[in-house]
């Protein structure tokens, strides 16, 4: 898969701090990126480079394989964390005024503005100011403002935060929407259900580290510990534990089963077919369930920010 | 490029359609005028009084001393004594009752007296005291054998011509209206970037406070959104001052036809002096110089400076009110930074009010002159004296090359600064900032 943005060594001091140290990342086209990291991990100030709001002391960035420049500006959209619009401004003229920075012509973020407009069905709002708005309200013009100019690269910082559930999912098909009409997405964000929901692929930055990167089925795959949920129904429960525990490395199990007469972890060793434990398992009692366990995005992300 | 054009329309708009602005434009003249108005009628309506006063000369000297003039009318009384003179302009409600009496010219002297209702007015005993001390001396002269014709004649006018080595003649006037000019050209200076130095401060704050500004700075580039709003504030600016002048124009000429106070030359008790000094042919001559004078004045030399110098002054100091309104989070934690600003900013104008028309090419006027914080104001009111233009480049030169550093230096802070939230930055801190 072609990649829209390759981040190549990148590395950032503000004095003394190390905001970013030597990080890399490839974000491939028409992928939802999502960008992880704790407080102060150096997640905006990446964003910020991409942006061209703040220039990387060593490393370079590339959008479509040529490296960032000015010509760039119309392909981003970004939402920061940080939001805010003029305040006393009307809500029309102010979309149309961001627009046109991002490069747009004023006719064309007209027509665009009216789309986006029906769409919300917000055409009301187009002579109020900011301030006589409700916060959910600012922040759906927010949005607009940052997807109006059809940018290739769409930046959302915490996009949900200040959303009802229902706007929120509003907002969320859009996002889908958007990736499916050819945008690629960068999402930072700490809601891990969110990236499990949304992404494909996710980044881990730690300390200003970059630790992790990936498609994030293959991160699952990578942190899976060959692991498998087991509910057996049996007369002779100790016996069957034992024979188990003989074989394989057991632990309690807390999974919800309609039978709970034996629940345990087991853990087969690499290399072993998870067939050759249910084959013994049959052999020894009643299977009612056999699932791997798989490891969430918010599992990995907190081993990761734990083991560094 | 075209996104600072967009920068500095929205600027301009957004300050000129905001309610106060237009309050403060269209208030404030009405404001000056209806002071002066007021000022102007009051001093009229005092001055339109006519009041007669009454002379008991029982000495005889003075009866053709006293004339008539506009509001004040002389009124001779003979064959009286002093009570019943008194008793008399009190019935009519005269102003007072002069009472000199019989005598030798010392007697006479100490004798004079003023009888009235109320307290009389300065300029009115100070008027009758003139008159009675010089007609006094005369008959002294006489009496002590001398000619007053020939004393008249012997009455010489001096007023020295200057002219400097070129040949160029100049006056005292000219002087007076050099420092008229060279005053009005740095105070303007002063209070518009007082004004409008503030705005633009406050412009940026607001951008930081409602967090717009990481949206903004994702489109255009720090010093592009920092030029734009000193650009488009400033052309606001522009705009209101031009308001300000249109309509205290149209204002004062409404009210002198509608009122008919004639606001220029507002009237005072002491116009008939003045008009007795206009009558004075070497005054007449003054009148002339004034016009000459203004001719003298090198006026295409002082238009170019003026605009250079406002323009180059106004944008150093402009730019570190942007780095100001970057570096804090709210208004209130200005007050540390603004003292820095303003100090070079007032000590321009003490200098320019205490040296410059001292000694307008004494050596402290000079080097103020070229230092690029107080040259704006220093040099513009040194220029009407006739600065060396080589003095004048040179000073100009400093002054765009500190106001390049200043942009540079500001917007490196603003570029920092506005991405800064809730914290508030130190001098330290600014100087870390550069580095980044």
């Amino acid at each position: 898969m072609s990649k829209l943005l390759v981040a190549d060594s990148v590395s950032k001091n503000f004095g003394n701090f190390k905001a970013l140290n030597n990080v890399s990342i490839s974000i491939p086209k028409g992928s939802i990126f999502g960008l992880l990291g704790p407080n102060g991990a150096g997640k905006t100030t990446l964003i910020r480079i991409i942006n061209q709001i703040t220039m990387p002391d060593e490393g370079k960035v590339l959008l479509d394989g040529q490296a960032l420049n000015s010509d760039h500006i119309k392909d981003i959209g970004y939402l920061p964390e940080e939001r805010g619009l003029y305040k006393s401004m009307k809500v029309g003229e102010q979309v149309l005024y961001l627009a046109q920075l991002k490069g747009m012509s004023k006719s064309d973020a007209k027509a665009q503005l009216k789309y986006w407009f029906d769409k919300f069905e917000i055409g009301a709002w187009w002579n109020k100011k900011i301030q006589e708005l409700s916060k959910g309200q600012a922040q759906k013009i927010q949005f607009i403002v940052t997807v109006l100019h059809r940018p290739k690269l769409l930046i959302f910082d915490e996009p949900f935060s200040g959303f009802d559930p229902i706007n929120a999912n509003l907002i969320k098909d859009e996002i889908l929407k958007l990736r499916e009409d050819g945008a690629t997405v960068i999402f930072s964000t700490h809601r891990m259900e969110s990236v499990e929901e949304l992404c494909d692929h996710i980044a881990l930055i730690h300390k200003s580290n970059k630790v992790l990167d990936g498609n994030l089925i293959d991160i699952k795959r990578q942190f899976k510990s060959n692991t498998f949920e087991v509910g057996l129904q049996s007369n002779n429960k100790e016996a069957v534990i034992k024979k188990i525990e003989n074989k394989f490395e057991v632990a309690p199990a807390t999974f919800k089963n309609v039978y709970d007469d034996v629940k345990l972890n087991v853990k087969i060793k690499p290399g072993t077919s998870p067939n050759q434990l249910l084959s013994f398992l049959t052999s020894k009692a009643e299977v009612h369930h056999f699932v791997e366990v798989i490891p969430s995005a918010s599992d990995i992300f907190i081993q990761t920010v734990n083991n560094n | 490029m075209n996104h600072l054009y967009l920068i500095i329309k929205r600027e301009y708009l957004t300050k000129i359609k905001n309610k106060s602005f237009i309050i403060m434009t269209f208030l404030s003249p009405l404001i000056m005028i209806a002071l002066i108005s007021i000022v102007a009628y009051l001093s009229q309506l005092n001055n339109d009084k006519k009041r007669t006063i009454s002379i008991l000369d029982e000495s005889g000297l003075f009866s053709e001393i006293f004339k008539n003039t506009g509001n004040t009318t002389y009124n001779y009384i003979s064959n009286s004594t002093v009570r019943e003179a008194k008793a008399f302009v009190k019935e009519k409600e005269q102003y007072g009752l002069l009472y000199i009496s019989n005598g030798d010219l010392e007697t006479v002297s100490k004798s004079v007296k003023f009888y009235s209702e109320d307290s009389p007015s300065l300029t009115i005993m100070s008027g009758l005291e003139n008159k009675i001390e010089r007609k006094l001396r005369e008959e002294k002269l006489i009496s002590n054998g001398l000619d007053i014709k020939q004393i008249e004649n012997s009455r010489v006018n001096v007023s020295v011509a200057q002219e400097s080595f070129e040949g160029q003649k100049s006056s005292k006037i000219d002087n007076i209206l050099k420092l008229a000019f060279g005053g009005i050209a740095g105070y303007l200076l002063f209070m518009f970037i007082i004004i409008y130095g503030n705005m633009i401060m406050r412009s940026v704050i607001e951008e930081k406070t409602s967090r717009i500004i990481e949206v903004i700075i994702s489109s255009v580039k720090p010093i592009q959104l920092m030029m734009g709003k000193i650009i488009g504030t400033s052309l606001a600016g522009v705009t209101q001052f031009a308001i300000w002048i249109i309509l205290l124009g149209v204002l004062s000429t409404i009210l002198s036809i509608v009122f008919n106070i004639d606001l220029i030359s507002v009237q005072t008790p002491q116009q008939e002096v003045i008009q007795q000094a206009m009558d004075n042919p070497v005054l007449q001559d003054e009148i002339t110089l004034v016009l000459q004078s203004f001719q003298n004045l090198p006026l295409a030399n002082l238009i170019i400076a003026f605009l250079l110098f406002f323009i180059g002054g106004y944008l150093l100091y402009s730019s570190l009110y942007a780095a100001v309104g970057a570096a804090v989070d709210n208004e209130t934690d200005t007050q540390q930074f603004m003292l820095p600003i303003l100090m070079p900013l007032i000590l321009a104008v003490y200098v320019g009010v205490f040296t410059v028309i001292d000694d307008p090419h004494g050596s402290v006027s000079t080097i103020f002159s070229f230092v690029p914080f107080t040259s704006p104001v220093v040099m513009l009111m040194r220029i009407p004296f006739g600065v060396p233009i080589w003095q004048q480049i040179v000073s100009l030169i400093i002054l765009i090359g500190t106001f390049t550093s200043t942009v540079w230096f500001a917007a490196k802070i603003y570029r920092v600064g506005i991405l800064m939230y809730g914290k508030k930055a130190s001098y330290k801190e600014l100087f870390k900032w550069l580095k980044y």
